[in-house]
C-alpha cells in the first residue's frame, strides 16, 4: 500500500478519495490492443478470401495464424487482472446480460471456435492429411489428431472444404467487426467518464484495430521473409501499404472528428480534458499516437501513392511504417485506458500513474504477454508452415 | 356441411396455436435484449424504497459520519478507502474553487484558504447515491452488484470477480476495491442496521441532524417531509442516474 501513499503526494487538485488508485493498468491497455491486432489481421486475410484481392495471397495464411496466436493470448491479461481470477468462469455461467462486459466470453469463444479455428482447419485439412502421411513420430501424431479423423481428400471433399471455409470467412468478417467494435463499446458506454463516453468509440476502436492488424501482418511478413531468406513479394507489400493508408486515413479522420466535436461542444468536462490532453497525455497523445503513429506513416504511405521509389527504399520504409503504426496504436489504447482514469470524476484534479517494473501489473509482465503471441505464432508456423502447403 | 365447419375450426385453432407459439418463442428470444433498456425500469410503489436527504446548511464538517462509517462497516483505515466522506468547498473571490477532504474529513478540517480570499465555504458529505438507475449495477458482468428490493445498491463479495468495471461506471467515486478481499466494496446504507429498524451509522451519529434517510414511497414519512420543505438537488442530474441522495442547499460548484 506504500505506493498509494506515494501517489497521494502526487495528486494534483482535488480527486474523490477513492480515486487515487488507477484500477485498470497496463494489462487492460493490452487487452484492446491485442484484440485489435486479431480483428485487423483477420480482416486483412478476408480481403484475399472474400474480396478476391489475389495479390494478397502470400499473407493470407500468415494473417490467419497471426490472428489465432494473438487471440489465444488476448484473454489472459484480462483474467490475471481480476481480483479473483478463479471466479472468471462466472461471466460464462451467470452473465448479467445488461452488462457490456458480460458478453465478452461469448464473443471471444464464438470468434475463436466458430470463426478462426474452423476457417484454419478447413484451410489446412488437406495438408494435415498429407503431412500426417509424410511425417514420422511425434509430428505425425499431432497432424493425425489435428485432422480430427477426417482424412478424405477426394476432390469432392476438398471442394467442400473450400466452400465451407469460404462461408466461415464470410461469417468471420462481421464477427471480427463485432469483436472489436464491442471492445470499444465497453469503454464508450460509460457515461460517468467523458473521455470514454462517445458513440464513436466502437468505430474508432475498430478502425485502429484494422490499422494495427494490417501493420502487424506487414511487419511479420517482412521479418519472416527475411528469416526464410526469400524474396518479398513487392506487389503484395504495396497492396498492404495501400490498404493501411486507406484505413489510416479513415481512422485519423474519425479520431479527429471525435476531438473536434468534443472541443466545439465544450461540455462540462471540457476544462479538465483540455488540461489532461495538454498535460499528462501530452507526449503519449501528440507525439507517440499523433505524430509517430499517424502523421509520419500517413505522409510516407501517401507519398508512395504518388511516387513509388525503388524496392531498396520501400522495404525499410514499410518496415518503419509498420513499427510506427504498431507503436502508435498501442499508445492510442494507452491514452484511452490510462488517460480516462487520470482525471477525477469531480473534474477538479488528477491522480497519477506509475508503471512498476515487477508484479502482475508491471512492465515485465506486460512484456511477457506481448511476447507470448509471437512465440505461439512461431510454434504454429513451425507446425503448419503456410509455405509448405500442398495447395500453394 | 357439419364436418367442414369442424375442420375449419380445427384449422383455425391450429393456426392460432402456431401464431401464439411463434409469438411466445419470438418474445422469449428477444427478452434478454430488454436488459439493454436499463433506465426504463420502474420501482415498485408498494414496498419501501429508500432514499437519503442531506442538509448542507446543517453540516458542520465534524467528520463523525465518515468515522462512524469506517468503524461500523470495517472499512480499511487507510485514506484511500471510503464508503462515506466529507468535502470542504471554498469558493474564492476570484471564482476558483478549492476542495479538500483530508482523510475523508475523519480528523476534521482546517481552512487553507485565507479568510479574505473566501467568497463562501461549506461542507458536502458524500456517500453512495443509491441510484434508481444505477450505472454501477448496470455494468457488472456477473450480477455480483445489484439493487436490493428496497432500492439499495449492494455488492455480493462472495461473487464479485474484481473486474472493477463498476468502479469505472460510478460517476460519484463511491466504490473502491477492498485491499484484503480483492472485491469491490461500497456503502450499503448500513443494510444490516436498517433491516433491524435502526438508522445507518452516519445518520445516527450526526450531531446536527444534517442527515436523514427514509422510505420514498411513504408520502407521510420524514424523507418526503424533508423534500417538501426544502429545494433539493441531486449530484450530476445530467447523467440521469436516478440518484436518491437529495441535498438541500447544494451549490452549483459541487460535483
Amino acid at each position: 500500500m506504500e505506493h498509494l501513499y506515494e501517489m497521494l503526494k502526487q495528486v494534483d487538485g482535488y480527486i474523490y478519495p477513492n480515486e487515487i488508485e488507477l484500477h485498470w493498468g497496463i494489462l487492460i491497455v493490452l487487452y484492446p490492443y491485442i484484440t485489435g491486432l486479431v480483428a485487423g489481421a483477420f480482416i486483412l486475410a478476408s480481403l484475399e478470401r472474400v474480396f478476391k484481392i489475389k495479390v494478397l495471397r502470400p499473407t493470407y495464411h500468415l494473417a490467419l495464424l497471426t490472428a489465432l496466436s494473438f487471440l489465444i493470448v488476448a484473454i489472459l491479461p484480462l483474467v490475471t487482472h481480476l481480483g479473483h481470477p478463479f471466479r472468471a468462469y462466472e461471466i460464462m455461467t451467470t452473465p448479467q446480460v445488461g452488462s457490456a462486459m458480460a458478453i465478452f466470453g461469448f464473443v471471444y469463444l464464438w470468434y475463436l471456435m466458430v470463426v478462426l479455428l474452423l476457417e484454419i482447419w478447413f484451410d489446412y485439412r488437406h495438408d494435415l492429411v498429407v503431412w500426417a502421411d509424410q511425417s514420422k513420430g511425434f509430428k505425425r501424431r499431432i497432424y493425425k489428431i489435428l485432422t480430427l479423423g477426417v482424412t478424405d481428400i477426394s476432390p469432392k471433399a476438398l471442394a467442400w472444404d473450400e466452400k465451407l471455409g469460404y462461408i466461415v470467412t464470410v461469417i468471420g468478417i462481421p464477427s471480427a467487426f463485432l469483436l472489436h467494435g464491442y471492445v470499444g463499446f465497453i469503454f464508450g458506454s460509460i457515461k460517468a467518464n467523458p473521455w470514454w463516453s462517445t458513440v464513436l468509440m466502437p468505430v474508432i476502436f475498430l478502425l485502429s484495430a484494422m490499422v494495427s492488424g494490417i501493420a502487424l501482418v506487414m511487419f511479420l511478413y517482412m521479418i519472416i521473409s527475411w528469416i526464410r531468406k526469400v524474396k518479398i513479394d513487392m506487389a503484395c507489400l504495396d497492396e498492404i501499404g495501400k490498404f493501411l493508408f486507406m484505413v489510416l486515413i479513415l481512422d485519423f479522420t474519425l479520431e479527429s472528428l471525435d476531438q473536434v466535436h468534443r472541443i466545439y461542444e465544450a461540455e462540462e468536462s471540457f476544462e479538465i480534458l483540455h488540461m489532461l490532453v495538454n498535460g499528462k497525455l501530452n507526449i503519449t497523445l501528440f507525439v507517440f499516437q499523433g505524430l509517430m503513429g499517424t502523421i509520419i506513416p500517413l505522409v510516407i504511405l501517401g507519398l508512395f501513392r504518388m511516387y513509388l521509389p525503388k524496392e531498396k527504399i520501400r522495404i525499410p520504409m514499410y518496415f518503419l511504417v509498420s513499427n510506427l503504426v504498431l507503436f502508435g496504436v498501442f499508445f492510442m489504447r494507452w491514452n484511452v485506458v490510462i488517460g480516462g482514469q487520470l482525471f477525477s470524476k469531480s473534474f477538479l484534479g488528477f491522480t497519477s500513474f506509475k508503471l512498476g517494473m515487477i508484479g502482475a501489473e508491471g512492465f515485465l509482465m506486460a512484456l511477457v504477454w506481448m511476447i507470448m503471441p509471437f512465440l505461439i505464432l512461431s510454434f504454429i508456423l513451425w507446425l503448419v508452415p503456410p509455405w509448405k502447403k500442398h495447395s500453394e | 356441411m357439419g364436418t367442414e365447419r369442424i375442420n375449419d375450426t380445427r384449422r383455425n385453432f391450429l393456426r392460432k396455436s402456431a401464431m401464439l407459439a411463434g409469438t411466445l418463442l419470438a418474445t422469449s428470444v428477444t427478452k434478454p435484449f430488454t436488459a439493454v433498456i436499463f433506465a426504463a425500469n420502474q420501482p415498485d410503489k408498494t414496498k419501501p424504497w429508500y432514499g437519503i436527504g442531506i442538509d448542507i446548511e446543517k453540516c458542520i464538517g465534524c467528520g463523525n459520519c465518515a468515522k462512524a462509517c469506517k468503524l461500523e462497516n470495517d472499512v480499511p483505515k487507510e485514506p484511500f478507502y471510503f464508503r462515506s466522506w466529507v468535502e470542504q468547498y471554498a469558493i474564492k473571490n476570484d471564482g476558483t474553487v478549492k476542495v479538500e477532504s483530508p482523510n475523508g474529513g475523519i480528523d476534521g478540517f482546517t481552512q487553507t484558504v485565507a479568510a479574505e480570499d473566501i467568497f463562501k465555504t461549506f461542507f458536502v458529505p458524500k456517500m453512495c447515491n443509491h441510484c434508481a438507475k444505477s450505472p454501477c449495477t448496470q455494468v457488472c458482468p456477473v450480477g455480483a452488484t445489484y439493487e436490493s428490493p428496497e432500492g439499495i445498491a449492494l455488492v455480493d463479495d462472495k461473487y464479485c470477480i474484481g473486474c472493477r468495471y463498476c468502479i469505472q461506471a460510478c460517476p460519484y467515486g463511491c466504490r473502491y476495491l477492498h485491499p484484503v478481499k480483492n472485491t469491490v466494496d461500497k456503502c450499503t446504507l448500513c443494510y444490516h442496521r436498517i433491516k433491524k429498524g435502526l438508522s445507518p451509522a452516519c445518520v445516527e451519529v450526526c450531531p446536527t441532524g444534517a442527515r436523514i434517510y427514509g422510505d420514498l414511497n411513504d408520502k407521510e414519512g420524514l424523507l418526503n417531509k424533508f423534500l417538501k420543505e426544502h429545494h433539493c438537488h441531486v449530484l450530476k442530474p445530467n447523467l440521469n442516474t436516478g440518484s436518491k441522495l437529495f441535498y438541500n442547499g447544494l451549490s452549483a460548484e459541487v460535483r
